[in-house]
């Protein structure tokens, strides 16, 4: 059965992929399936560029911004087909998926117009300045200060968890600018140049041996008041905004990808006779079936009242997370020891790779706990956790 | 592609849960259990002839609606919210539909219009020694005479015999493949045997057949033609059963949420402990998830295709077990109350497990898919090494 978001947009369906196929068969054919974020960043940088000067990097956004004021359901079939496509992840993907969409929601005329281009065009690469050693979940918790110093922010403190701080231009940091204060009051939202003296960036190697995220020292780091997004004293507002984008449709593209994924641990188990084992075919089917389940999810989220945020969409974070992290799983079992061996040039195989990288799939952009929370709280309205 | 509801479908869904809000109420439910029968006279008045939700598939020239699998299922997680008493499924979902896809014009008058009317009840045997929907290892077997057939053998696991007046047998013949037979009982030579099981909501029966006398009338359709067609109902049957399944999660879901925002230990409401929460949402998610199977099942029985059969089976596999997840959970949730016979929760437990060897187990119906997807089924070898 052809469940397509949109049929109506396969002509926009051509387009986008016609423009990814000949780019990732041609001059960027080095980065199709790449799945990591740090590994050949001058090439990837170049791709981001590219991205942008067909038009293609922040396809949702408006055009005076540089993009394409495509529709959800464009933006979800652009995704599906830069997925098909083999194109490598995006190191600009926090901002463009994040810090523009929150520009674009709570920025003023003027840092859109000087930060949103240069998102578009590739020449900017951000990171998320949100979880500090002692604010994770609980991430009204953050301590890293700010204090005004004339036309400047003096920002002292540290990040953690930063994705893309190695090689980031811009970070937005979550920060308390209100002496004294406790929770989500007193928090604000700056924008701050990650190529400055203040401030250190501290690899933090993973469980897959690769270094994606960091450390980000401030230390006397300065951020320039106009690059404040929201008022002072604001950004909790701001923050949880752009947690809502995290946890919102920019997921649906990935389905794409998950399909790659698992078609490729189907062919291991006829290939290696994995699949003559029933508990595995068993397990193929329900990974099979989810899959149809999130196509499903994702049409009755776009087919839903606009704004309107149902139960299946509640939902999202924590069953794609687990169906994940089962791939996961099953891909291990599928492969089995064949699986555990590292590859020529080292670390291993893109299907090993894929299981060591869904344990983070039900930690970040909100634990499955703190998923539950909101499922229970939200949509259930059952008494919230105590806070602080 | 739009999978919102239509304004009828809208319609469809709240004038069936207003009516059973009414009339298949808790006490209404005990009160038919404690019968045996599971069936409600009045309900299946007001299903068939004030509502005309048998015929919902059924064509408009014989008193039906002419809708599809989407708009059945709608009235589906309805019945399974409430475990309707009455013999639904049986009828509407599995016997009508294989009489239409098989009976000659003469035989959709006798036995297909009573049952869109409401005057009759039927309930399909197309189940193995078993209870698999195996089509190849039916007891009940057909032989020609010089005048007919004769039908020996039994028919066991029969789901909506006990409140039935038409059963449609499946039968085989040792050379002319499968038969449906319509046999309104009593009928000589048929013994017709409630059975008491697990399930008391949704009761099955027996069927012993010792020399029946069969003429071409009572054969639906051609001798030894059904086996397509029956493939063909289990088949919507199987993503209709899915719809079912979710209207019984989420029937779990809501007593049990109730139920925690009511019932107080260490001086709080249990839902406000995580623990109870999580539990909760954990649920939500199942049946959000089982929502979207279901409706991947009757979206794909609606545009046929090859492809179709194996969604019903993946979406059916799918539901089955968040049914019997969340049926367990509202059990574990509610406490000691919840094992009581005079609580509801014990009947949806019962339906989530019986509903998963009604039409055949969810490991069966992924072996099924898998087959579809081309995944290779010879054993391996039984030793570790």
């Amino acid at each position: 059965m052809e469940l397509t978001y949109a049929p109506e947009l396969e002509a926009y369906r051509a387009e986008a992929a016609g423009w990814l196929h000949s780019q990732l068969s041609g001059s960027f054919a080095h980065l199709r399936g790449v799945s990591d974020h740090v590994t050949q960043i001058p090439e990837r940088r170049a791709w981001e560029a590219a991205l942008g000067q067909a038009g293609w990097s922040c396809v949702g956004w408006p055009a005076a911004f540089g993009g394409r004021d495509a529709s959800i359901a464009e933006q979800v079939i652009f995704a599906e087909e830069y997925a098909r496509a083999g194109g490598p992840e995006r190191i600009g993907h926090i901002g463009v998926e994040l810090a523009g969409p929150t520009l674009l929601a709570f920025g003023d005329a003027d840092q859109k117009a000087r930060l949103l281009p240069d998102i578009a065009a590739g020449r900017s690469i951000w990171c998320q300045g949100y979880s500090e050693p002692n604010a994770g979940s609980d991430l009204a918790a953050v301590r890293t200060r700010a204090w005004r110093e004339g036309e400047t922010y003096r920002i002292e403190g540290q990040k953690i968890w930063t994705s893309m701080g190695a090689i980031a231009d811009w970070c937005f940091v979550l920060c308390r600018t209100e002496p004294g204060s406790v929770g989500p009051k007193g928090l604000s939202f700056l924008l701050v140049r990650m190529d400055q003296p203040g401030v250190t960036v501290r690899p933090i190697r993973q469980m897959t041996g690769e270094s994606e995220f960091c450390e980000v020292f401030f230390d006397g780091a300065i951020a320039q008041a106009d690059d404040r997004v929201g008022a002072e004293g604001d950004g909790w507002r701001v923050a949880m905004g752009l947690l809502a984008f995290e946890r919102g449709v920019s997921t649906l593209g990935q389905q794409m990808r998950f399909r790659t994924e698992l078609d490729e641990i189907i062919a291991l188990a006829k290939a290696n006779g994995a699949a003559r084992d029933a508990l595995i075919r068993q397990r193929l089917v329900t990974a099979d079936t989810g899959l149809k389940v999130m196509r499903l999810h994702a049409l009755r989220m776009l087919s839903g009242e606009p704004g309107a945020l149902g139960p299946e969409a509640l939902t999202y974070k924590l069953f794609w997370s687990n169906w994940r992290r089962d791939l996961g799983e099953l891909a291990m079992a599928v492969g089995g020891r064949e699986a555990e061996l590292a590859v020529a040039g080292g670390g291993f195989s893109p299907l090993t790779h894929m299981f060591l990288m869904s344990r983070a799939d039900t930690i970040y952009a909100g634990t499955n706990e703190i998923q539950r929370n909101l499922i229970a709280e939200r949509g259930l309205g059952l008494p919230r956790e105590a806070r602080g | 592609m739009d999978v919102s509801l239509s304004e009828d479908q809208r319609l469809i869904g709240e004038s069936v849960r207003g009516y059973l809000a009414e009339h298949a109420g808790p006490e209404q439910l005990r009160k038919a259990v404690e019968d045996g029968q599971a069936f409600a006279p009045s309900l299946w008045r007001g299903l068939t002839q004030d509502l005309g939700l048998v015929g919902l598939m059924a064509p408009e020239a014989l008193g039906g609606a002419g809708l599809g699998a989407r708009d059945m299922a709608l009235v589906l997680e309805a019945l399974g919210e409430r475990l309707a008493p009455a013999p639904f499924f049986e009828t509407a979902v599995l016997a009508l539909p294989a009489l239409l896809a098989l009976a000659r014009p003469d035989q959709v008058e006798r036995w297909a219009a009573p049952l869109v009317a409401g005057e009759r009840r039927a309930c399909l045997a197309f189940a193995d020694a078993q209870g698999r929907p195996d089509l190849d290892a039916l007891e009940a077997q057909l032989t020609t005479t010089p005048t007919g057939w004769r039908l020996d053998g039994r028919s066991r696991f029969v789901s909506g015999l006990p409140a039935s007046d038409l059963v449609l047998v499946v039968a085989r013949h040792p050379d002319e493949g499968l038969s449906l037979l319509a046999l309104p009982l009593p009928a000589a030579g048929v013994t017709a045997l409630s059975v008491p099981s697990l399930d008391p909501t949704r009761p099955m029966g027996e069927l012993a057949f010792d020399a029946v006398e069969v003429s071409a009338d009572d054969i639906v359709g051609a001798a030894g033609q059904a086996r397509k067609a029956l493939h063909d109902v289990l088949a919507t049957a199987a993503a209709l059963l899915a719809a079912e399944a979710v209207g019984v999660a989420q029937a779990c879901l809501d007593m049990t949420l109730a139920y925690v925002q009511e019932r107080k230990q260490f001086g709080r409401t249990i839902g406000s402990f995580q623990a109870v929460k999580h539990a909760l949402a954990d649920m939500v998610a199942d049946i959000e998830a089982a929502r979207s199977a279901a409706l991947y099942g009757v979206l794909a029985i609606d545009q046929g295709g090859p492809d179709a059969s194996a969604a019903a089976s993946a979406s059916l596999a799918w539901c089955l077990d968040a049914a019997k997840r969340c049926a367990g959970q509202a059990i574990q949730l509610h406490g000691g109350v919840g094992f009581t016979w005079e609580h509801l929760a014990h009947l949806y437990f019962k339906r989530a497990w019986s509903n998963a060897t009604f039409l055949g187990a969810p490991e069966r119906h992924r072996e099924h898919v898998a087959a579809r997807m081309g995944l290779d089924a010879t054993a391996p070898s039984s030793e570790p090494h």
